[in-house]
């Protein structure tokens, strides 16, 4: 943890009331996202109890297996969550735009694309599990099931795995966007209660954040997030239902079972809609379309493969996959933390600490330099900036400015102070710089040696000429196919 | 001792399970965790009684799965169970015995089935054949702070040639290969306190305790099925810890000594069954030893409430957790730190750095912001 989040967590605690880690919102949110909260039934990995889900905040769809542990009610759970899913996904597969490319194929990407908003870290690994738990299963030969459940499957894998990708808002945890942008006077641990993260970002009037907070830990007051329950409330309350419903099998039975758990998820549906309602409050950051185009692309690629017949996504990546994914997220991750800090500068704050990247006035500059003679003539401006941070970047680094996104500059000197720099990118090709390309005296600037330059992916071979250092090539046949067939029980 | 038992009052002490055991690893550095265990002390009723009860509960669907599974994975003679080891550690399929040590007429106390352990399982490292050999109900014994704590695991010891293995039966899934890490490492830790009870009973037997190997058998279900899977799990790093651990525990005299004399979290029951103690009274004798809160006591100690509100009481920064008590520099509390932040502390000696960061900290927060 960076000393400026330590500090605001500590100005957290004196005050009462959650400080802000940013001053723009750095993840995309939907006009239309879809609120999905699941419960899992406690000692089971995939055991599906409930979900709630929907697109409107006063018209909650509410799913409940009346008997977690009975293969055929929890395949029935598995086609009704995709007939509430599906169509959302689907439609917004329907509008779309043409991508041209420079040198490849024109493609179509959606205008727009799902947005799923679970409550918690622990909700999207759940949405994993479900999706690895359904994807594998087949709607003929033995144990068919609903031919949408494959189908969901693959689309909850789908979300999940995209889940990973640093910068992506397809699923997003409410906890974790909470958390990018506040910092509460807890620890994170307990920031992962949703009840109470919100509690000390807006209490309720009339209340601190920390009395919020505190109140937000009695499950009798705030039913957990999930995916876990309660476990007095299963002892007490759930388990009672369940045995009825066991024995009687009758709708009134399993209506009980309903009503118990709807009173655990309204609260939670609720608590949900008003961390969504919390994010909206802040301006997207310039950064934000950027990244949800990326988040379109990949999901129209994958509605493509899908449409394709493709097979569903494998238990494990080979090994060409996996280094290919893992470059993929690497080179995300380098390119969200520079989109961040270019965007908001209490995340470019942090690097300033660091002495990566430094605030200050400019106290000298030479717009029309140049080096070399003649035809190797360059225009090589120089602008000296004056510091109070602590700069620790050495001759020779090139930085990024947020106040001119693609110029480039290389630090010439680091003394008292002052910063030299020799603008090398993005000032013009003319023999004098671009009006308004080099700052002025006076001019307030900040320098970052954060670059959001293209990195082109690594060489891999194709799957096929996976060296034997590595494995060797995949089997033809992988063992996912008898998991059509396999217990969930 | 006697010291321990005034510390305790008239009520017999908890006996230490693994869990408890494996969990004292957790957080080394909290002095009134050690006494209290040490002591014996049923923390949860001492949490309750204080007002602060433990925020743990355990839902029946999970008891109910779990006792599920250990009785799948142990019927017939624990059957499923050989023909898993048979496979992990390349058993010859014929040569397989099951001995059930819990198997006494009667029903003798835990030094009785101790003593009966301790015969079979030298009988059998006395013996050289390749023979495999489950045995089932163990009762092991480890000193904790100069107490006997008789363990009962549910797992069994495999021995195999001459190495001997723990095997422990977990309920949660392992999907694809893995596992939830938190899960894995739990069962790491309590299956240390297994492998060193037994190492411990083999070198008293006259045996070599490094016959008893440091990677154990982990058994869970597999996938979404209720079918097992057994993995080898190595349990090295958990075995040093809980060694250092159990050895500063038997140091728990020195801290003990510097208590108070007279000074105990009695909680005897008066006549209405709640204890006679006035709450006030046990606060201030458990605030004589002190605690050192971390946000991760939240989910192993049943006083982690209590300690929280004690740590807030003081405004520590120890609340926001070890990461950002690293970030600070090891500075005790809020206000120490906030007013470094912004000059109104003079730094002391060796704070002059962590000063310099927090005042840029808050220039920059307040350019910023």
């Amino acid at each position: 943890m960076s000393t400026l989040a330590a500090l605001a967590r500590l100005r957290a605690v004196r005050t009462g009331t959650a400080q802000r880690l940013a001053t723009v919102r750095h993840c995309h949110l939907s006009d239309r996202p879809m609120v999905l909260i699941p419960l899992r039934m406690a000692g089971e990995a995939a055991a599906p109890l409930a979900v709630m889900a929907g697109t409107d905040p006063a018209r909650p769809r509410l799913l409940v297996v009346p008997q977690p542990r009975d293969r055929d009610l929890r395949f029935g759970f598995a086609a009704e969550l995709a007939g509430v899913l599906l169509p959302y996904i689907e439609g917004m597969q329907k509008a779309t735009e043409t991508v041209e490319r420079r040198g490849a194929e024109p493609y179509e990407r959606s205008v727009d694309a799902p947005q799923i908003i679970v409550p918690n870290a622990g909700s999207a690994a759940f949405v994993r599990m479900l999706g690895r738990s359904t994807r594998f299963r087949r709607a003929e030969g033995p144990y068919a099931v609903h031919p949408s459940v494959p189908t969901l499957g693959r689309w909850l894998t789908y979300l999940g795995q995209r889940a990973q990708h640093p910068g992506s808002s397809l699923l997003l945890a409410a906890t974790e966007a909470l958390s990018l942008h506040w910092a509460t006077g807890q620890s994170r641990l307990e920031d992962a209660n949703l009840a109470s993260l919100v509690g000390w970002i807006d209490p309720p009037a009339g209340m601190s954040g920390a009395q919020a907070a505190r109140e937000a830990e009695d499950p009798l007051v705030w039913p957990p997030a999930g995916p876990a329950t309660d476990p007095g409330f299963d002892n007490e309350v759930l388990a009672p239902a369940i045995r009825a419903y066991e024995e009687t099998r009758s709708e009134r039975a399993a209506a009980r079972v309903r009503e118990a758990v709807r009173s655990q998820l309204d609260p939670v549906w609720r608590l949900v809609w008003r961390a969504v309602g919390l994010l909206e409050a802040l301006p997207a950051a310039p950064g934000v379309a950027s990244r949800w185009e990326a988040d379109r692309g990949s999901f129209s690629a994958f509605a493509a493969q899908l449409a394709e017949g493709a097979p569903p996504q494998p238990k494990r990546d080979g090994a060409v996959g996996a280094a290919s994914r893992l470059a993929r997220m690497e080179r995300a991750r380098s390119s969200y933390d520079a989109q961040r800090a270019y965007d908001d500068a209490l995340v470019m704050a942090e690097y300033r600490l660091t002495g990566e990247a430094f605030a200050g006035t400019v106290v000298a500059a030479e717009p029309d330099r140049a080096e070399g003679e003649g035809r190797g003539r360059k225009l090589r401006p120089l602008v000296t900036v004056r510091t109070g941070d602590p700069v620790r970047v050495a001759p020779g680094t090139r930085l990024g400015t947020p106040q001119r996104r693609g110029q480039q500059a290389e630090v010439v000197s680091v003394a008292g102070g002052e910063v030299t720099l020799k603008i090398v990118k993005g000032m013009g090709r003319g023999a004098s710089a671009t009006p308004g390309a080099v700052p002025e005296v006076g001019e307030p600037v900040c320098y970052a040696a954060l670059l959001e330059e293209f990195q082109p992916p690594p060489a891999l071979p194709a799957p096929e000429d996976t060296p034997w250092t590595h494995g060797g090539p995949p089997p033809e046949n992988p063992p996912e196919a008898e998991s059509s067939e396999e217990e969930w029980s | 001792m006697d010291r321990l038992d005034t510390l305790r009052g008239p009520v017999p002490p908890r006996p230490h399970d693994a869990r408890a055991i494996a969990a004292l690893a957790a957080n080394p550095g909290c002095e009134r965790r050690a006494v209290l265990d040490a002591a014996g002390v049923d923390k949860d009723a001492t949490a309750a009684h204080l007002g602060f009860p433990a925020p743990f509960g355990q839902s029946a669907f999970a008891i109910t799965r779990g006792n599920a599974f250990e009785a799948l994975v142990k019927e017939n003679g624990c059957a499923e169970l050989l023909r898993l080891l048979r496979d992990l550690l390349g058993l010859p399929v014929e040569s397989a015995g099951y001995t059930d040590l819990g198997d006494m007429a009667g029903d003798p106390p835990a030094h009785r089935r101790h003593e009966h352990t301790r015969r079979l399982i030298d009988r059998s490292a006395a013996e050289a054949d390749d023979d495999g050999t489950l045995y089932d109900h163990p009762l092991l014994r480890l000193e904790i702070a100069g107490h006997t704590a008789y363990l009962e695991p549910d797992v069994v010891a495999f021995r195999l040639g001459g190495a001997f293995h723990v095997v422990e039966v977990k309920s949660f899934a392992v999907v694809d290969g893995q596992a939830e890490p938190e899960k894995v490492a739990a069962a790491a830790r309590q299956a240390a306190v297994y492998v060193l009870a037994l190492r411990t009973m083999l070198e008293e037997l006259g045996h070599d305790p490094l016959r008893v190997s440091h990677e154990i058998v982990l058994v869970c279900p597999e996938n979404f099925a209720n079918r097992p899977v057994a993995t080898l799990v190595d349990v090295r790093r958990e075995l040093a810890v809980l060694r250092r651990q159990l050895a500063r525990m038997t140091r728990v005299g020195r801290i003990v000594d510097a208590l108070p004399p007279g000074l105990t979290f009695d909680l005897a029951p008066g006549p209405d069954g709640a204890p006679a103690r006035p709450v006030a009274e046990l606060r201030d004798a458990v605030r004589r030893v002190d605690a050192r809160y971390a946000p991760e006591c939240l989910s192993t100690c049943d006083l982690c409430f209590f300690c929280r509100d004690e740590a807030a009481g003081r405004g520590s920064t120890e609340l926001l957790g070890r990461q950002v008590r690293d970030a600070l520099g090891g500075v005790a509390t809020v206000d120490e730190a906030l007013g470094l932040a912004d000059g109104s502390i003079a730094p002391g000696e060796g704070q002059e750095e962590i000063a310099r960061l927090l005042r840029l900290a808050g220039r920059v927060y307040a350019e910023a912001g």
